[in-house]
This record gives structure tokens, C-alpha cells and sequence, in this order.
């Protein structure tokens, strides 16, 4: 777990991007609820870095993220795109600790589910 | 393979070659046309005035086997021989069609042939009406009918002071009594047209440069600048005459109900036929018979099966509307001299069956009442006069369209048939196609037929935008949660946020990065910039009116050279800069407001810019100041949001040098003031704008864009253009100028105090940013190392500026760091 920054940085609706340790980057975001949800920041249809700056909400009660591109909304639980279920966003493991945001490989987000 | 040769190409011509090309696609058709342009749709010639172009008139396509030859006309019928003679050419048929439709009458009269005196009935006639009456004063109409009034309202449009003169008792007296005409008068008065009835025109001169019409009333004469005749059509048989074929005692070719004429190989169609002795001068009993000679050419047997005359027409704001009999055994009355509303209807001895009526002032039961003629009365008597509610449910059999002879039943047939809106019923049953009186009817009959048209925004919200504006407003909630949690359900999504945020927007709710607003802005808001493919953003100053100093454009030259960003001149009259970095923003927006720039807002649905033509500062033909109305108008409307963006334009003169009639309010300067257009768009749909005022004053100009604008915003849908919007009016273009001109739901005062408001709480929202550390922070490529830019973003250098990298022969985007696709994951 890397730790990324303070829980009150973040914007309730919004999202923010992270650089990794190896060089990977991921979106971090804050919903309402103050729930949090960790993606891999690249749009995979247009291979930029920008999914932490989309809109977040929900389809049908799904928590999502949209793409500030093309508009696709991904799952923020799975990261499966809701318009082409072929792609999809990696899905990274996310917790507070004494404030701080922090969050795992991706892999880890695998066994956690 | 057989001839057929046809005379006109009018409406009814046209809907006949449409008729017998889909029957027996193997005739050899030839088409004579007298006027220089196919077909086009005389009943909404008027819509010329409004702007509709004759390319928008065109009813003209391309039918497979037939030959239009455009501006040459017939001279010649040659029975025994059996041809056709042009000026040109010699057409030999098998069978000929007569569609020659009608001439305007113009009653013997000294001095009506004078320049300046024209009649209503091409195109042509209405461009030379427009050029004569530039510049001009007053107009005078020599016919107080259907005809009489279209080309009153025209004069109108034009601008010019406008009377008619009527030798019938009172107006439109072959449709209305003598009540309904009087209340007519009234409403028609108020409008500022003289109305004079029982006067007819004796002698024309021309005295002064001017024009003179004398009367037959002792002592009135007129001094105008322009007479129109709209005194009624006669027949075009004179071609039939000349080769014997049976004329009818007051004109038109005789038929029977086959629409042959005395000789059996030859047809007549449309205004020049007498229908066993009857000519029609409306459209809808042409059609009929086109659809009759298509049938027979096909080898079928229909006959002609009666007309329906009736007509609504809705001109400066007044609904007339006249159906079935105009007489019968029982009639009952309303008249409400208040409301300038009377109504009339025709009933049989046992006051059952409905035969006619008319009404004037209110047709809004029109269609039911038209569509139950012949039948049960369709409800309360007291409720079809007075204006009541009324719920009937129309035959199957009743006729919907009457131009197109379309019933309920097709309708209902057609939307069963997977017919979802009223451009679908159009295109699969003609019907709505001609005057356009029936849609409202279309509209209704669509929502019975189970066809809901939704106006949610998005699946947490049933309301439609315009629902959510009055509730915001009325509630003066100010936050998206509050909003959601009362009126709405879940956690909201891409559609309704940045709904929202416009309407919070709209009604000046600080700026649009301040607290919970900022969850709600689409990406371009969020950064007040627009995001490219790469994840850079570009950058807008405001240049209004595109105008610009040299020194500020040294300035936004420095500045993107310093921050390497690709330059362009963009459609808007402005300078684009592409390629900035997110962390890169504050730092050159810092530069351009020290500069004295502003956001142009690019980024947002809010006003674009206003462009302008150089006007009278320059340009040798400039009437009005275009530069500085165009900067004046930027400056008020500037960071204005709104249901979609908005582009204007104002031009020094009708060269239209800006292009302003593709804009959502354009101007156009004249030798008196401004016209203003509204509802122009380019993109997808181009659509010119309509004129909505002429001539008038900056002040009016700008009052009546502030209105404009204002109720815009306050009822159009979410991403509804201004053109959309206009159009979805009913009423459209007149009703639109009833409430913000004349105010009639009293709601000007209203908006006006919403656009002060606008103007007054305008700041810049680049200047906002970088004045506020708190929001600054937001500009940074990672939360967790602020100095770091994003090093996936790369770009190639391309004509020596730069590009993102691989956009050139757009390969595979460059990856740095790792996240892999994956096909399937967590389902
Ligand atoms: C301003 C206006 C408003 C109207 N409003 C309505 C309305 O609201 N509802 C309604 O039902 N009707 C309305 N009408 C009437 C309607 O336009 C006519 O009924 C309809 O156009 C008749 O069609 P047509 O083909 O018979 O004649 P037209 O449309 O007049 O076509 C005849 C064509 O034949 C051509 N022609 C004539 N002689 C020759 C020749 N020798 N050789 C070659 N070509 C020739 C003419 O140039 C013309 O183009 C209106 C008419 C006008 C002028
Ligand atoms: C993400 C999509 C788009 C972006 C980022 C974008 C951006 C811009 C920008 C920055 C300008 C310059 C305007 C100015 O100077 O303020 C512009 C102008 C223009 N855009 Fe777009 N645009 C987009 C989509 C479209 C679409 C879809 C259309 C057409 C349907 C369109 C039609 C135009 C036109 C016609 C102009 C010229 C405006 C004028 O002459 O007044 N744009 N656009
Ligand atoms: S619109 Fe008229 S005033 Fe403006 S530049 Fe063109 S010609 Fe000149
Ligand atoms: S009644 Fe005229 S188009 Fe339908």
C-alpha cells in the first residue's frame, strides 16, 4: 500500500490522479458518501491519462466514472466499461489510514473482491 | 414505351409525377415548366418573408424517367398531331396532363401595370415585392381574403405601413359571416393595418415617385408606395382553349370525375380543372386528383372523391379557421368581443351531427372539430365555443390531414408501425407535409398511440430541464444534493451534473468552481478549458468581437511561445492555443488577465462570441456600427450559461459579410437600425435564422436578445441549440414574439430582472482561479508529486508547430507507464 495524500484533498464528487511507485498512474476517487474508489488513470479507447478528471455517479445504482473523452462510464467496483463490455479500467485496492489515502497494486484489488 | 407529357410544374403537377412514377414507373414523362425553378411549395410561400429560402420551398426530386425542361413554356397543344409545342421544342405524348394551375386576377383597372404594382403567386413576384419595398413606407392590399391577408403580413414583415382594401362587406367573406369577419377587423386593427371594406380601387397613377389609388368611395384616395392585387385567381385554360378542348363558363377545364377532359387521351389537374364544373383553389383537391389520373394512367378506376375545404390560417398572431358548411339547418354562436374570440358552429336540424363552423381569434379545437365533420359532434356544445376542455375520441374514418387526405386510422396504422415522431409520420404518410395546420393533431394522436415523448434528463431525474429550471428557481436550492436527494433519486451521472450546474450557472450562483458546484462540472468547466484527444487543454481568450490590439496579440504570442503551445485562428474570430499542460493553466492564464485578457469561455455551454464584419468603421458599404454592437453584446452576454452553447454575429449591412444568420441570435445592420434573427445554427443541421424583428433600435435590439436568451435558457431542453428550440415552439417564430415583444404571459419583466442579474455578477472565472489558492491546487497532473507533469504526454513538431505525438498517421497512443487491457475482469 503507497501512501498518496490527505482523505480531505479530495472534493466529494470528484477525483484526482497518482503517480506509483512504478511509474503506473491511478485515479483516485471521493464519492457523496465519502466512499472511495481507485481506478488505472489511462482511457483505454484514447490511451490518456485523464479518467480521474471524468464525472463520477451512477447507471442503474452502479457507481461509475465517465470518460472525459468519449464519455464511456466504467464500473468504479469492477472497472468493466458499461458501453463495451470487452474493456475495461484496472480496479486498485484503496483505504484511509489515520487520514491518508493509500492504495495497493491491482492486484491486490483482485484478491480483495 | 408510351409518352406523357405534362404542362406545370406546381404543386399538383408535382405531386402527380410523384403519383404516377411510383405506380407505373414505365411512362416517358416530359415535364414543361414554365418557372424558372421546379416545384415548390406555394401554400407556405409567405415563409418567404420569414426567411425560408426557395430552396427550403423546393418540393423538387429526382423521379426516375422524368424530363423537367425549367423556364420553358408550353405555347401549344396540337391535338390531331398529337404533340406539344414549346418556344424551343415539340413534345409528343400519348397522354397529356394539364396541371397550369391559376393566374392572379387583376380586374381591369387604369394604371395597373405601373412599377410598384405586383400580385402574390411565385417566388419571383415576392423577390420583387421584398426589392421594391426596401426603403419604402407604406403598402397597400387590394383584396381582404386568404390571399389578402398572407400578403398584408408580408408587407408588415417588410416593414412597411400596410392597409387593405376590401370590396366585400367585411374580410375573408368566403369563409367567415358577417360577426366572424368583424372580429377579424379587430384583431387585424390592433395589429396597426387599416382595414377598409366595401371600398374597391378605381385608378392607379404615379404622382411624385409615389403611387395614388383612387376609390369608389367619395373622396378616399391613397398614396402609397405599393399595391399588391390579391383579388382572387383565375383558371390557366387558355392553352386548352386555343385547341378546342371544353372550358367551363367562368373558366377552368371541364372534367369528370376521372379528371378527363372532353378529349379522353388528355387530363386537367389541380386549380385550372373544373371539377364537373367546380375549380378548387386549395391544395388538398388537387392532390386528389393527382392521386385519380396516376391511378387511371396505372390502368385503375378511382374517382374523384370530394373536397375538403377547409382552412385554418394563423397570421400576425390570429387564428382563423373555417370547416365543412358554412351554412345548415341549426347554427350556434359564441362571440367574446373582449377576447376578440367568435366562434360558430354548423349543426343538422337535430343538433347531432356536426356540418361546419368557423372560429376566429382561438382554433385551438380546429382539428377535432375539422376531423368530426360529418359525424357525432365531439362534445359539450358550451366547451367546443367557449374554449373549454374538451376530450373526444375522433373516428377512425375522420380526416386528420386535409391537405393530404390522411384519416385517424392511417395515423393510428402508421404509428403501430413503428412511426415515433412526427417527422416519421410525415415521411410514411404525406400527412403534415403541406400547411402544417394538422400537427398539433399528429402530436396528440402520437401520445395516444402509447408514444411517449420523454423529456427526462437522465435516469435520476423524470423532470426535464425546463421542469428543473423553474424548480431551482423557485426553490433557490443551490446545490446538486439538495436537489437530487428532494427531487430526484440515486447519485446523478454526466447527463444531469452538468444539467445542473448550467441551471446553477444560469441563475448566478457564484462562481462555477465554488464548493459542491465543482463536483458538478463537465471536464472542459472543471478546468476552464477545453480537453483534448492527448489530455492537454486549450486555451481561449476572449477577443470580442474579434477585435484586438497589436499589443495584445504580441502578448498571446509571447505567451505561447513561452509555454510551447500550438497556435490557430479558429471559425470564431479568436485565437486558440492547443497542447497546455493542466499545471501549465494558472501560470498562462496569470499572463493573459495581467494583459487584460479573460476567459472566452470555449470550454463551456455559454456564449462563444459575437463576430462582426468591420461595418462603417471600414467598409465602404457599412449602414450601422457592426464592430461595436458585436463588442457591446459580447461583453453583456459574456459568461451567460446556457442549455447549449451560443454563437451570434452582427453584419454592418445585408452583404452579411459575418454570417450572421447561421448564429443563434444574429444582427444585421439596415439604413434604420437592426434586424434581429434568431434560431440560426451551422454544424450537423444547418439552419438559417428567422427574422424576428425589423428596424429597430439598439435599445429594442438589446432588450429583445436579453428575453430571447433568457427564455431560452429557462425552458429549452438539456443540449437543445436554439434552432431545436424555436422550432419546438407551437406557435414558433409568432408565438415566441407574442411573449417576449409583446409580452403576452407577462414574463418580460421577469426575465429582464434574470439577465440584469447575469450582468451584474459577471467576473472572470480564469481570474477567480488564480486568485483563489484553494482551487489552484486543483491544477497539478498528480496529487502526490505536484511538480511531476504527466510523461505519457508526448507531441511531434508538424508544419513547425507542435502536435500531440501520433496523432499525424494516428498509431498506437504512447504508453509509459503500465496498466495493461484487460477483456474481461470482475464479471
Ligand atoms: C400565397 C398563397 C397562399 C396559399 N395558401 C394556401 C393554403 O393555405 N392552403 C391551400 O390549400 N392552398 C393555398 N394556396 C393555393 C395553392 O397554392 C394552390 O391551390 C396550388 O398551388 C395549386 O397547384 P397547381 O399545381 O394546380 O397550380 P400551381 O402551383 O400554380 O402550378 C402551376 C404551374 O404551372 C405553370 N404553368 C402554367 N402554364 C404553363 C405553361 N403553358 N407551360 C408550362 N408551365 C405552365 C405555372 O408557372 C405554375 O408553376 C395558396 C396560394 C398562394 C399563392
Ligand atoms: C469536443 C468537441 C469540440 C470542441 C472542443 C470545439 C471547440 C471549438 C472551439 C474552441 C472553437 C472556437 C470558438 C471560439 O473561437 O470560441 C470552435 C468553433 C466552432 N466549432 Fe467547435 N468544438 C467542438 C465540437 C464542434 C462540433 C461538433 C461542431 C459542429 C457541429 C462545431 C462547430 C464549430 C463551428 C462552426 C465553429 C466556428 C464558430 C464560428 O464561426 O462562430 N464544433 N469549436
Ligand atoms: S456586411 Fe456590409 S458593412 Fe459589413 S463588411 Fe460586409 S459589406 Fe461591409
Ligand atoms: S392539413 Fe395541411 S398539412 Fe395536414
Amino acid at each position: 500500500m503507497q501512501p498518496i495524500c490527505e482523505f480531505d484533498r479530495l472534493v466529494p464528487g470528484r477525483g484526482v490522479a497518482a503517480l506509483l511507485a512504478d511509474g503506473s498512474q491511478v485515479a483516485v476517487f471521493r464519492l457523496f458518501d465519502d466512499s472511495l474508489y481507485a481506478v488505472s488513470n489511462e482511457d483505454p479507447f484514447m490511451g490518456a491519462n485523464v479518467i480521474s478528471r471524468g464525472l463520477v455517479g451512477d447507471r442503474g445504482g452502479e457507481p461509475v466514472v465517465v470518460s472525459p473523452l468519449l464519455k464511456q462510464a466504467f464500473s468504479l467496483k469492477t472497472g468493466v466499461c458499461l458501453d463495451d463490455e470487452a474493456v475495461a479500467l484496472e480496479v486498485y485496492a484503496v483505504e484511509v489510514v489515520d487520514g491518508q489515502i493509500r492504495v495497493g497494486a491491482h492486484s491486490e484489488a483482485k484478491a480483495s473482491t | 414505351m408510351s409518352k406523357l407529357v405534362v404542362i406545370g410544374d406546381g404543386m399538383v403537377g408535382r405531386r402527380f409525377l410523384e403519383a404516377v412514377t411510383q405506380r407505373d414507373p414505365s411512362w416517358e414523362v416530359t415535364v414543361l415548366c414554365e418557372e424558372p425553378r421546379p416545384a415548390y411549395d406555394r401554400v407556405r410561400l409567405s415563409a418567404f418573408f420569414d426567411g425560408v429560402s426557395a430552396e427550403e420551398l423546393s418540393l423538387a426530386s429526382d423521379l426516375p424517367g422524368v424530363e423537367v425542361r425549367l423556364g420553358e413554356a408550353a405555347t401549344e397543344v396540337d391535338r390531331a398531331a398529337k404533340v406539344v409545342r414549346s418556344a424551343t421544342g415539340e413534345y409528343p405524348y400519348d397522354k397529356l396532363v394539364f396541371a397550369t394551375g391559376s393566374y392572379a386576377f387583376v380586374p381591369p383597372m387604369e394604371g395597373k401595370d405601373l412599377p410598384g404594382v405586383f400580385v402574390y403567386r411565385t417566388i419571383e413576384d415576392l423577390e420583387n415585392i421584398k426589392a421594391h419595398a426596401e426603403g419604402r413606407r407604406h403598402g397597400v392590399v387590394i383584396g381582404g381574403g386568404l390571399l389578402g391577408l398572407e400578403a398584408a403580413n408580408a408587407l408588415k414583415l417588410l416593414g412597411l405601413e400596410t392597409q387593405i382594401v376590401e370590396f366585400a362587406p367585411w374580410l375573408m367573406a368566403r369563409q367567415l359571416d358577417e360577426a366572424g369577419g368583424g372580429i377579424l377587423k379587430q384583431h387585424i386593427e390592433k395589429l396597426g393595418i387599416g382595414v377598409d371594406c366595401s371600398t374597391g380601387g378605381t385608378k392607379i397613377e404615379a404622382v411624385d415617385g409615389r403611387l395614388r389609388m383612387d376609390t369608389n368611395r367619395d373622396g378616399v384616395s391613397y398614396d402609397t408606395d405599393l399595391i399588391i392585387f390579391a383579388a382572387g385567381v383565375r383558371p390557366r385554360d387558355q392553352l386548352a382553349r386555343d385547341c378546342g378542348i371544353e372550358v367551363g363558363e367562368r373558366g377552368g377545364i371541364i372534367t369528370d370525375l376521372s379528371c378527363a377532359t372532353s378529349d379522353p387521351d388528355v387530363y386537367a389537374i389541380g386549380e385550372v380543372a373544373a371539377m364537373e364544373g367546380m375549380c378548387y383553389g386549395l391544395v388538398a383537391p388537387g392532390y386528389a386528383m393527382a392521386e385519380v389520373v396516376a391511378d387511371r394512367l396505372a390502368g385503375g378506376e378511382a374517382t374523384f372523391p370530394g373536397a375538403d375545404m377547409s382552412t385554418k390560417l394563423k397570421l400576425l398572431g390570429v387564428d382563423v379557421a373555417q370547416f365543412g358548411a358554412m351554412e345548415g339547418p341549426l347554427s350556434t354562436t359564441y362571440l367574446d368581443p373582449a377576447h376578440g374570440t367568435y366562434a360558430k358552429l354548423i349543426l343538422s336540424d337535430d343538433a347531432t351531427t356536426l356540418l361546419g363552423g368557423m372560429l376566429v381569434g382561438d382554433a385551438e379545437p380546429y382539428p377535432l372539430l375539422r376531423a368530426s365533420v360529418g359525424g357525432k359532434v365531439p362534445g359539450k356544445l358550451a366547451d367546443l365555443l367557449g374554449g373549454g376542455e374538451i376530450e373526444g375520441a375522433l373516428p377512425d374514418g375522420a380526416q386528420v390531414c386535409s391537405c393530404n387526405a390522411v384519416t385517424k386510422g392511417e395515423i393510428m396504422g402508421a404509428i403501430h408501425e413503428g412511426c415515433h415522431d412526427v417527422a416519421e409520420l410525415k415521411t410514411c404518410t404525406k400527412a403534415g407535409t403541406s400547411c402544417g395546420s394538422c400537427i398539433p393533431m399528429l402530436k396528440q394522436l402520437l401520445a395516444e398511440g402509447g408514444v411517449e415523448v420523454s423529456k427526462a434528463v437522465c435516469e435520476h431525474f423524470t423532470q426535464s430541464r425546463a421542469e428543473l429550471f423553474d424548480i431551482v428557481k423557485v426553490t433557490g436550492i443551490t446545490t446538486f444534493s439538495e436537489l437530487i436527494t428532494r427531487y430526484g433519486t440515486g447519485s446523478g451521472c454526466d447527463l444531469c451534473k452538468p444539467a445542473v450546474a448550467s441551471i446553477l450557472a444560469s441563475l448566478s450562483n457564484g462562481h462555477i468552481l465554488d464548493g459542491e458546484q465543482a463536483a458538478l462540472q463537465d471536464t472542459n468547466d472543471h478546468f476552464l478549458a477545453n480537453m483534448q484527444r492527448n489530455g492537454t487543454y486549450s486555451v481561449v481568450p476572449r477577443i470580442p468581437g474579434g477585435e484586438i490590439t497589436p499589443d495584445k496579440l504580441i502578448v498571446i504570442g509571447e505567451v505561447a511561445k513561452e509555454f510551447d503551445l500550438y497556435t490557430k485562428i479558429t471559425g470564431g474570430q479568436r485565437i486558440d492555443m492547443f497542447g497546455a499542460r493542466v499545471e501549465d493553466l494558472p501560470k498562462i492564464w496569470r499572463k493573459l488577465v495581467d494583459a487584460g485578457f479573460e476567459s472566452g469561455h470555449a470550454y463551456g455551454k455559454a456564449l462563444r462570441t459575437v463576430k462582426s464584419c468591420v461595418g462603417t468603421d471600414w467598409c465602404r458599404y457599412g449602414v450601422q456600427d457592426s464592430v461595436k454592437m458585436a463588442i457591446d453584446l459580447e461583453l453583456r452576454y459574456r459568461g451567460l450559461r446556457s442549455p447549449h452553447k451560443l454563437k451570434s454575429a452582427v453584419s454592418g449591412c445585408a452583404r452579411e459579410c459575418a454570417e450572421a444568420r447561421g448564429k443563434d441570435f444574429g444582427i444585421i445592420a439596415t439604413e434604420h437600425g437592426w434586424n434581429l434573427y434568431v434560431g440560426g445554427n451551422g454544424g450537423f443541421t444547418p439552419r438559417h435564422a428567422d427574422l424576428l424583428l425589423s428596424d429597430v433600435d439598439s435599445e429594442t435590439l438589446v432588450r429583445t436578445i436579453d428575453r430571447f436568451l433568457m427564455f431560452y435558457i429557462s425552458t429549452a431542453d438539456r443540449l437543445q441549440r436554439t434552432s431545436k428550440w424555436v422550432e419546438s415552439l407551437e406557435g414558433g417564430l409568432d408565438y415566441l414574439r407574442e411573449v417576449i415583444v409583446d409580452d403576452r404571459l407577462g414574463i418580460c419583466g421577469e426575465l429582464d430582472a434574470l439577465m440584469a442579474k447575469h450582468v451584474e455578477n459577471y467576473a472572470d472565472e480564469w481570474k477567480g482561479v488564480i486568485d483563489d489558492p484553494e482551487k489552484l491546487q486543483r491544477f497539478v497532473s498528480f496529487v502526490n508529486a505536484p511538480e511531476t507533469p504527466d510523461p505519457t504526454i508526448e507531441f511531434e513538431e508538424v508544419r513547425g508547430q507542435k502536435f500531440p505525438a501520433g496523432t499525424t498517421e494516428r498509431s498506437q497512443p504512447v504508453l509509459l507507464g503500465t496498466p495493461v487491457l484487460r477483456s474481461s475482469q470482475g464479471k
